[in-house]
């Protein structure tokens, strides 16, 4: 009996004094760093989606805090939660771009050729693999929303064959970006208001066979900007935002109209109405499908 | 002095942890890839099996067996290895972090690594006194050592440059490699010392 006295007791006390130790060591050795980690990481999403180029949500906050990140490194985030961590980290925010995915195509259904029927599977990650697409140019948008599919925050939509991104949605994590199989999606910066709506490298003559819209590289656009901001990489103009005071003097010059602004209400409106129509002829289409097999389910009824 | 010297290699080579008695193999796995890593856990393995073999020696001489507590032994070790393997993330957090991040979880995983508590309890089965118990437990260590940093460097070469079937690829060719090595150093249990 009196055994089990002592067993209690001595390991009772035993582990009194390594946790009296334990308490001691853990204030002599606090690591002060890792206070703000946790804090920071508290007003990040948690969605650990990877846009930020850190592994996730904990790596982001830990390079924050070690400075090796700025306070609005969360591109998902925006400016609430870079407000929020530079709380934390009682800095001020630097104004941060907003950026968004733009896809670089305007070769919608009734402006771009096809030279082939495609009737795969419903991917674009299939579509290239058979003659790298059925669209007359090589670069197009193929419509086939592998984007969509990458998109978390429902914010690109296939709208006439091309995909569109909803800015108002996007919140720039790049992951319609890395999937494109045509690498024809990009982050562009939302306040600068022209985008190039073509990735075509082809020569003029090849363009103008294929689409009725795209690129054609006669680099009017350079030689409108006056302030240096577009140049010509192969035969497609690229736009330096860094440069680019947003005065669309260049999509005044282009005469293929594809340097447009992208932001104006008409086009909201535009893409609002396009998006409204294709909805409603889905629903038209589900409920013609129903109505044929009421009526066939009918037919076979009274066939009984 | 030749009680100490046949402690040592006995520890290191004839009984070596991992490769004779089967002692802590998961951190043999886990961290054994990479040398500078394997090398950094072997220390930390090392520096906690030498200080648990004093500290239990300690307890059990002077707590445990005068109160007849010799059933109590596996218990109260637990609860000193647990302390100290605490104690030693602490300090490495402070004073090593680079350290702590390579060996992560695997350093919260001496707390149950076997070899640790094996050799506070060969100690006390082979009646060892307090200095034979330090060397036996650092020398254990070593050994431990000598087997991780070993066998990460064959398994650096085994990823970067070996030919193996797809099937073995990774772990299994590990496991293989491992008992190689152990088959290896059973030559050395015919080392008779003094």
């Amino acid at each position: 009996m009196i055994n089990i006295v002592y067993a209690v007791l001595v390991l009772g006390v035993m582990g009194l004094l390594f946790g009296v130790l334990l308490a001691f060591a853990s204030k002599i050795f606090a690591v002060e760093v890792d206070e703000r980690i946790p804090a920071v990481l508290e007003c990040l999403p948690g969605a650990n989606c990877g846009g930020c180029g850190f592994t996730g949500c904990n790596a982001l906050a830990t390079a924050i805090v070690e400075g090796k990140a700025p306070v609005n490194g969360c591109p998902v985030g925006g400016a609430a939660v870079a407000e929020k961590v530079a709380a934390v980290m009682g800095v001020e925010v630097s104004a941060s771009d907003k950026q968004i995915a733009h896809v670089h195509c305007s070769g919608s259904c009734e402006n771009v050729k096809n030279r082939a029927n495609y009737e795969g599977i419903e991917d674009c990650l299939g579509a290239i693999r058979v003659a790298n697409g059925y669209k007359a140019c090589s670069f197009a948008c193929l419509g086939l929303g592998t984007c969509v599919k990458a998109c978390k925050f429902d914010a690109i939509h296939v709208v006439d064959g091309v995909a569109k991104v909803d800015a108002s949605k996007c919140t720039s994590c790049g992951q319609c970006a890395a999937a494109c199989p045509k690498h024809i999606i990009s982050l562009v910066p939302e306040k600068n208001p022209v985008r190039i709506d073509c990735s075509s490298q082809d020569k003029g003559k090849d363009v103008m066979d294929a689409c009725t819209v795209g690129c054609i590289g006669c680099s009017l656009c350079v030689k409108t900007c006056k302030f240096d901001a577009i140049h010509m990489e192969g035969n497609l103009p690229v736009i330096d935002y860094d440069k680019c005071k947003g005065c669309q003097m260049c999509a005044k010059a282009c005469p293929r109209h594809i340097i447009e602004p992208w932001n104006t209400p008409e086009k909201v409106k535009e893409l609002q109405e396009l998006k409204a129509k294709q909805a409603a002829a889905k629903k038209a289409a589900m409920e013609k499908a129903a109505a044929a097999k009421k009526a066939q389910e009918a037919t076979a009824g009274a066939a009984e | 002095m030749t009680s100490i010297l046949s402690i040592s290699l006995g520890a290191i080579l004839i009984n070596n942890f991992i490769l004779s008695q089967f002692l802590g193999c998961c951190p043999f796995f886990g961290v054994s890839k990479k040398i500078d890593t394997a090398f950094g856990m072997g220390m930390a393995v090392t520096f906690v099996m030498g200080l648990a073999s004093a500290v239990t020696w300690l307890i059990n001489t002077f707590v445990l067996m005068p109160l007849g507590l010799g059933f109590m032994q596996t218990v109260a070790f637990i609860l000193v290895i647990a302390t100290l393997v605490q104690f030693i993330e602490m300090f490495l957090m402070k004073s090593m972090p680079a350290l702590y991040q390579a060996l992560g979880i695997f350093l919260p995983l001496i707390t149950t690594n076997c070899a640790v508590l094996g050799v506070a309890l060969q100690n006390v089965q082979k009646g060892y006194n307090f200095l034979e118990s330090i060397v036996y437990g650092v020398t254990g260590g070593l050994g431990f050592m000598l087997a991780i940093v070993l066998f990460a460097s064959i398994r650096e070469r085994l990823d970067a440059s070996a030919e193996c079937p797809k099937c073995f690829e990774g772990v299994p060719i590990a496991l293989i490699s491992a008992s190689l090595m152990a088959m290896a150093f059973l030559g050395f249990s015919g080392m008779k010392i003094w």
